[in-house]
């Protein structure tokens, strides 16, 4: 390094200029991919459903093509019985979600895996087997989120607190969970197995006895 | 000019001055982190811990958040501390700035208040503006986050202005183009929508465009002063390494965004993005290393402050392991398909935050008391040196034991939770049962502890190094004034 002279490409103004214009470059990449990905998912479109989804039931299928679980848009099976409009459903997953944020959830929870990690992912938690059935799932949610503190739910002794949520938020929150798990997250979780939710035929006996009536967790 | 080893505020410039007051505040605030983590970290352990009343959720917050805002804390006051020094003037609206400073504080105090005392909320709007927005990093209410912006624009005001009247050098230069984006990205982060999807692509550009971009460039800038000041580094040198470090920050970091679209609902080609990118992040790292160690090397280790050297070459570390390294384990799509959510990004996470940060503030902490006292003698010697030098021991030993312990946490619920037993609730209530994530949380907690004495001491030592020095700095040659842009 004895030479006074410096070369072009271990020059100041050389990496002035290369700093100025990777940025500026990278910046514009990002900008235009940007308007792309909003749009693909405002809500209503293939990846990130319409809030009205909550009327249907929801899978969550593999998918030769992609390699991967997708969600399955299935039947009509409205949640808590009742069928509701685009901007009802909206109005009611946005209550779901706001209760989610005012409850500070994603300080133990991860919703979409990013979060805190002392409690399980919310991502599928509306399609998790350990509700033990479709048909008994959305009460035991909602009971669930209003008192967890007495219910079952592991073997380590971590409990959820009471964070005082109401009939009226744990009904959203359930909304809310149930659209989130129509979201199409490119396979995460990966394997997931979700609980059973096909048809009983009419000579099925009910579900085994050994099901829990809370959360097994 | 007071007595040397007494901390004297004539000792300082204006800016000086107003940047001990934030670095006290950042120092006060990173106790609370290391008492709210040990906290959340004891639930691991002890579940019904101080259940129902100090949840899990609101230490983990506090753990968080507390380092946000004192790694802020400690940033301003690092730029306020160079500004005059830099520029060769006074700070433009120093009063207002000290004004700022204390609307700062007493707003980070009310937040920390609600968090504690209020908690949690009705699901409503007004929640979101006055007690907790619930979304991880930046929780922080809706008020707080508009007077974080104002303080952001005040604080952006002084350094630009000062650098517009004074000279405009390299590191100025590229400080004031990085605040802007900075101040601008919080921004959007500050709106709520019912999309989840939506919610959280946002939430990403404030914090991957603040943690993986500008706040790495302004540690750019930091570490280019800190070196020039303790060894005298040739000022040409450090500031063409600085653009290095800018092209290849920005080049890898800005479209590295697109590992954080792999699973939120974002199309498809972030994978491909996201994963080229962010395997790029890196490389400038590695930069950063070569050229702290190497002129720590070229000027034989021979500096006027050797705690801060010492910080700033774990910085150098620090940051390629703790955010290249350890951020390239996991960031490609087809492994973060199961690490993604576990302790793997929590143990990359300590690591990172730490290693690139945390240490650079405590750097120019130790630049500060030094001038504070008179510029006091901070080489070789020292009296009582034992104290810095056992304090960045026992915070690395426990910071590098709570990344491994939580490392092999985060592997084994990849392969437990996540690929044997199927993402499932009872698969990640296999995994944290686990003997291997239970010693994993012991093993974290004894760090943690580790981690607790070494700041301890560190504490100590900030408020007594230098005390009992009779002898002025070493002075290190200056080659070259600096150079106008």
């Amino acid at each position: 390094m004895s030479q006074t002279q410096t070369l072009w490409w271990a020059s100041e103004s050389f990496w002035k200029k290369m700093a100025i214009w990777i940025t500026a470059a990278s910046a514009v990449v990002l900008i235009f991919l940007t308007f792309d990905t909003v749009a693909k998912i405002t809500a209503g479109g293939k990846r990130v459903p319409a809030y009205s989804v909550i009327n249907h039931r929801i899978d969550y299928v593999f998918d030769e093509k992609r390699n991967h679980q997708v969600p399955v848009i299935g039947p009509v099976e409205p949640l808590f019985g009742k069928v509701l409009s685009e901007a009802e459903a909206k109005d009611l997953v946005s209550k779901g979600k706001l209760t989610t944020q005012a409850k500070n959830c994603m300080n133990c929870h991860t919703l979409l895996g990013n979060g805190a990690y002392f409690a399980p992912d919310l991502t599928k938690s509306w399609l998790d087997p350990a509700w033990g059935s479709k048909e008994v799932r959305e009460q035991l949610m909602v009971d669930f989120l209003m008192d967890p503190s007495d219910k079952l739910h592991n073997a380590l002794g971590r409990r959820m607190p009471k964070l005082g949520i109401t009939e009226e938020e744990a009904r959203a929150t359930v909304a809310f969970l149930k659209w989130m798990s129509a979201i199409d997250t490119n396979g995460f979780p990966a394997n997931f197995k979700p609980i059973d939710q096909a048809d009983a035929a009419p000579e099925t006996a009910p579900p085994p006895v050994e099901s829990a009536p809370v959360p097994a967790l | 000019m007071a007595a040397l080893g007494i901390l004297d505020s004539a000792n300082l410039n204006g800016g000086q001055k107003l940047a001990v007051k934030y670095f006290t505040v950042a120092i006060a605030l990173f106790a609370a982190q290391v008492l709210f983590g040990l906290l959340a970290g004891l639930q691991y352990l002890y579940p019904d811990f101080l259940y129902g009343v100090l949840d899990f959720s609101v230490n983990r917050m506090l753990h968080i958040n507390a380092m946000v805002v004192w790694l802020l804390f400690g940033f301003i006051g690092a730029v306020y501390w160079l500004l005059e020094d830099e520029s060769g003037v006074p700070v433009v609206g120093l009063a207002l700035g000290n004004l700022i400073f204390w609307v700062f504080t007493l707003a980070v105090v009310a937040v920390v208040l609600v968090y504690l005392l209020v908690q949690v909320g009705p699901g409503e709007l007004k929640s979101i503006w006055l007690i907790n927005e619930g979304r991880e990093y930046i929780e922080a209410p809706r008020w707080a986050d508009i007077g974080i912006v104002v303080c952001v624009l005040v604080f952006f005001y002084n350094v630009a202005a000062t650098f517009m009247k004074g000279r405009f050098t390299g590191i100025g230069g590229v400080l004031v183009l990085d605040l802007v984006a900075l101040a601008g990205l919080y921004t959007a982060g500050m709106w709520y929508t019912p999309n989840i999807s939506m919610d959280q692509h946002w939430w990403w550009w404030v914090i991957h465009l603040w943690v993986e971009a500008t706040w790495e460039v302004l540690v750019g800038c930091l570490l280019a002063y800190g070196l020039i000041k303790t060894m005298g580094v040739r000022r040409k040198i450090v500031e063409t390494w600085l653009y290095i470090e800018v092209a290849l920050l920005f080049g890898s970091g800005i479209l590295g965004l697109g590992h954080h679209y792999f699973w939120i609902g974002t199309p498809e080609y972030w994978l491909a993005i996201g994963g080229f990118f962010s395997a790029l992040e890196p490389i400038p790292l590695v930069a950063m290393v070569v050229h702290a160690v190497f002129d720590a090397g070229h000027h034989k280790l021979k500096s006027t402050n050797n705690p801060a050297l010492a910080w700033m070459i774990a910085q150098a570390f620090g940051n390629f392991f703790g955010a290249g390294v350890w951020g390239f384990m996991h960031t490609l799509p087809q492994i973060n398909l199961y690490t993604h959510g576990t302790q793997w990004t929590a143990s990359h996470g300590h690591l990172a935050f730490f290693g690139a940060y945390a240490t650079i503030v405590i750097a120019f902490v130790y630049l500060a008391v030094q001038k504070w006292r008179g510029n006091v003698w901070m080489s070789g010697e020292l009296v009582g040196g034992w104290k810095w030098k056992w304090a960045l021991f026992l915070l690395h030993v426990g910071m590098l034991g709570m990344t491994m312990a939580l490392l092999v946490a985060g592997y084994e619920q990849s392969q437990i939770e996540r690929a044997i037993e199927g993402s499932g609730w009872m698969g990640y209530f296999a995994g944290q049962a686990h003997p291997w994530f239970q010693q994993g949380m012991v093993w974290r907690m004894i760090s943690g502890w580790t981690f607790a004495a070494g700041f301890v001491l560190l504490a100590w030592d900030l408020m007594t190094i230098g005390k009992r020095e009779s002898r002025p700095a070493r002075s290190v040659e200056m080659r070259e004034a600096p150079a106008m842009a």
